[in-house]
Parts: C-alpha cells; structure tokens; sequence
C-alpha cells in the first residue's frame, strides 16, 4: 500500500486517504499556443517506468494538493513536497539521484544529462 | 501438428500418454522476418495469426520478455461482450465476439468459449437511460442485446438482491451471446496454431530497443540479438509507452493496475457474468465454481502487476449489497495487471510516425474480449496499411478531436 506524507499536515497518509491527480508540474497552453502544444498538453502525459512526479490531494485529511516523487516500478517514495512550485526542489533530486543515479523525467534529470534532456 | 481429437485422446490413452507433443515450438531467433511482433499475449498472438491466416505472412517472429500469455492475457475475468454504445467500438467488438464463437474449431484447441450470457445491472436512473441508449445503438449496429426488467434479472440470477437500499436493480442491459472463455487457453491455442505455420514465438527475449533508419524500422535489438524485419508490430499493452519511447514517439496513454480476484470455491449459484458499474464490480462463476470478481483501476501510474489489500475490501463491500450471500465467501486468490488507459478509454490500433511501424494498445481495462478482433484488425493493417476496423482507432485522433469516448458509454468497468 502506498504511504505519502502531506507536506503540510505532516500525517503519514496511506492510499485511501489521498486522490491521485496525475502528472506533475503541466505547462499549461491556452489561446495562441501550436496544435502541436495544445495537443500534448491536453492527452500527451509522461508515462515513466521508473522515477516519476506527480500532483497528490490530501482528500480524507488538510483537503490540500500537493507533490510526490515516486518509482512506479517499486512504489518506492522518494520524498513530498508543496504544490507552490512549479519544479521539483534540488533536495527531492538530491534524494532522486542518490538512489536512481542517471534518471531523467522530462526537463528534469540528475543534472549530469540535462544538456541531453 | 498432430490434431486434437477424440481419436488422439484414445490413442494416447493407450499408450500411457507419451504421444503428446509440445503445442508450440521454442526455437532460437532468426535474423530477419517479415513481421516481427512485440508481445505473446492474445492481441499478439492474434496479430500474427491472422497475418498468416487472412494474408498469408508466416515469416513472423513473436518476441516475449516473459513468458506467453503472462501479462494481461492471464489476469483478466476472462468476460466476453460487444455492447458497446459507438459504432467502432461495437464494430470490433462484436467482431472479436463472433469470432470467439468459432475458435475453438478453427484452431483446434478448446478454449472454453462459454456465452452464458452477460448483465450489466442499471442501479441508478442514470443507467437505465444509458443502457436503453444502448440497447437501441446496439440494434442499429446489429449487435444483439435487449433491455431487460428487475423481475427477468431475478429469473437470470437468482441470487441477487433486487431491493437493496441504497443501489436498487432497476433492470439491465443483457447481451445473451456474451460470456466468458478460458484466457490462457486463448493464448496457447493461438500460440499453437502460429507455431504450427512456421511462425517461431520467442519467450524470455526483451526488447532492448527499436532501430529505426531513416524514419523507417529495420529492427530490433533484443536480449537474444539483434533481429530485422520489414514490419514491427507492438502490441505490449502497458509496456506500450517505454517501447514507443525506443522507438522515437509518444502514445497518450498512462500505465495504471487493475486488480481481481477470486473466492473459494463453490457449487453453482450463478450461470450468467453479472456486472455491477454504480458500485464497481463484477462476477462470474468459474468452471471450477470460484467467483471470479473484478472491481476497477488505481488512479496513479503503476507498473508493479501487484494489488493492494484495500482494493479487496473496496470490490467486496461494493458487490455485498447486491449479492449478500458475498459476505460469507472467503477469498482465496487476488492479482492485479498493468492496463493501459487512454484519454477517451478507446483502444489505439494504428500506423505511427515511424515508418511500418505499427502498435496495438490502449485496450486499458477490456483487452481480453477483444482480442481475435484487434488480432484481425491488426494484421489487415499491417499487410495492407488500411482496415476499416481501424480507421476510427488511429492515435491522430486525439489530435482531430474524434474521440470514441467509451469512458461515458461503458460506465466505469470495461
């Protein structure tokens, strides 16, 4: 069973207590964007064997959204963190990259193929 | 290949039964095919089987990182329906029905084809609407289902409860030719029958990546060596993404788990596959007198193939209320498989943007009933670069707005 920890109430939620909402950190596109941007924003998601960051709500608990790292190829959690970002902070890559050396998700990677990426 | 029959079982029964043979052929890979094929699940095998059938390609490699049929193929609750609201949908569908209807004798292998008949309970006035819907659509895609009243229900199930208070049964839509089949038979007999045209099904051989020259495919590289091919077809269900991925393209799909489970058991108490969409389960008894129980999806990403126990307990108490005599049944076993879901629940059987390169996915939480017709659909793509099949089910769809929006349509469980 999945257990995240909200970043605001700080109680160890486990599954049925939290509402998954999906990918993390969308650059959203509205009026005057490409089809080609309008089309990924709207259907295209990452869909990652491995590291992957996603948007969590704290639905039986503080009803507040917030971020999750997690492997979706373990259940692993690397770390929570609030949702007023709009990338992961360097701590939760940190975390990322001391366990899963070479990840990359979107932009966002270890820091040693962001060139790449 | 030796045929089955009541023949062979009475020959062999006199010679102590050392007259079998393997039903498929595990031969090492070739360098080059024709067609090579991702994936020995039931979409896979299908795929090259009717390639070989229909068209007449047998130089087809089918490539499995696991073992044949282990993914999808041999998690599901084996129901088969086609009462499916769009005309692509029912198209494909019913399709994949009638052809369930004949498998057995065409491929000489008994997979158990059983249309017992399928309800899918209306609880809410909601769903009495949508399933009238249904049934009328139904009728003008001649797809044989009929609306049907609380009373008939009763008379089909005798076991429900018809005036639960919550979730009364208001009535259902019931498709009498629908039922189940014996899934991993489905996957051995189609296995067989493509080994016996000379096909060579490879297990224990991942795909490490996809060469692409050009914008074409020229192979693949796998953990048994690199293999070329003048057609690729993926058909890999939740692996889907990490291989198009490989292969330079997206897919507007996400991974997620789909749990069932089965209860110990018992003598018969249930001829018919009833399902439950307000509450989020459905059952059916096996040959073997288990209940087999289905409830729906996780909403985050997931590649595991594990369940939860929570999930147990949410599809349970949903079906208790329905079913009481539910709540006196131990569970014995309980299993999830990695779906892949696409934005309108639809299936993607398309050509990509990678030259003749082809994939079959998206079938999210419905695969197993689907799969002679998406194996059909799929090789006439493949051989001929059209099917009418197919057409509505291109991944440009997304991008014209032409969705075929089953989420609405099927309820909640595929």
């Amino acid at each position: 069973m999945l257990i995240l920890e909200c970043p605001y109430c700080g109680v160890k939620a486990e599954e049925t207590e939290l509402a998954a909402g999906g990918e993390a950190h969308l650059k959203r596109y509205g009026p005057g964007s490409s089809d080609d941007e309008f089309h990924d924003y709207l259907f295209m998601r990452e869909n990652p064997k491995g590291v992957h960051f996603e948007r969590w709500r704290h639905a039986n608990g503080c009803g507040k959204w917030f971020h999750a790292a997690r492997c979706t190829m373990t259940l692993e959690v690397f770390g929570t963190y609030p949702a007023q970002t709009t990338e992961p902070p360097q701590e939760i890559c940190d975390k990322i990259t001391a366990k899963r050396p070479g990840w990359s998700w979107r932009e966002f990677s270890d820091g040693r193929k962001s060139s790449a990426a | 290949m030796k045929r089955y029959s009541v023949f062979a079982v009475a020959r062999e029964a006199l010679r102590y039964h050392t007259g079998w043979e393997r039903a498929w052929r595990s031969p090492e890979p070739k360098r080059h095919y024709d067609v090579v094929i991702v994936g020995a699940g039931g979409h896979g095998l299908a795929t090259a089987y009717y390639l070989g059938k229909n068209f007449g390609i047998t130089n087809v490699a089918i490539i499995e990182k696991g073992w044949l049929g282990g993914g999808n193929t041999g998690r599901n609750t084996t129901i088969i329906r086609s009462n499916y609201l769009q005309d692509p949908s029912a198209a494909i569908y019913e399709k994949a029905r009638s052809l369930y209807e004949t498998m057995s004798q065409d491929l000489n292998y008994n997979v158990m084809f059983s249309p017992r008949g399928v309800i899918m309970l209306a609880q809410t006035e909601h769903e009495i609407r949508g399933y009238k819907r249904t049934a009328h659509a139904n009728q003008q895609q001649g797809v044989q289902t009929e609306w049907i009243t609380p009373e008939r229900v009763k008379e089909l199930v005798p076991i429900i409860n018809l005036h639960g208070p919550r979730y009364p049964v208001l009535g259902g839509l019931w498709q009498e030719r629908g039922g189940t089949a014996r899934h991993d038979a489905v996957a051995w007999g189609y296995a067989r029958a493509c080994s016996d045209m000379g096909m060579d099904i490879i297990q224990k051989c991942e795909v490490t990546g996809v060469r692409v020259e050009n914008g074409r495919t020229v192979g693949v590289d796998t953990t048994k060596g690199p293999i070329d091919c003048d057609k690729l077809g993926m058909v890999v269900a939740g692996n889907a993404s990490v291989l198009a991925e490989q292969a330079g393209f997206r897919l507007p799909m996400e991974s997620v788990a789909l749990q069932a489970m089965v209860s110990e058991p018992i003598k018969p108490c249930m001829d018919v596959v009833v399902m439950a969409n307000t509450v989020h389960g459905y059952m059916s008894q096996s040959d073997k007198g288990e209940m087999v129980i289905g409830g729906g999806t996780d909403g985050f990403n997931n590649y595991t193939q594990r369940g939860s126990f929570h999930h147990i307990e949410e599809t349970v108490r949903a079906l208790v209320e329905t079913f009481p005599m539910v709540s006196r049944l131990k569970m014995l076993r309980q299993w999830g498989g990695i779906v892949d879901v696409t934005g309108d629940r639809s299936p993607i059987i398309s050509k990509t943007p990678v030259e003749n390169c082809f994939v079959n996915c998206g079938w999210g939480t419905g695969g197993f009933k689907a799969i002679p017709g998406s194996g059909w659909a799929m090789a006439e793509l493949m051989a001929t670069g059209h099917s009418p099949l197919t057409e509505e089910f291109s991944m440009m769809r997304f991008r014209e707005g032409k969705f075929i929006d089953e989420s609405v349509a099927a309820g909640v469980a595929h």
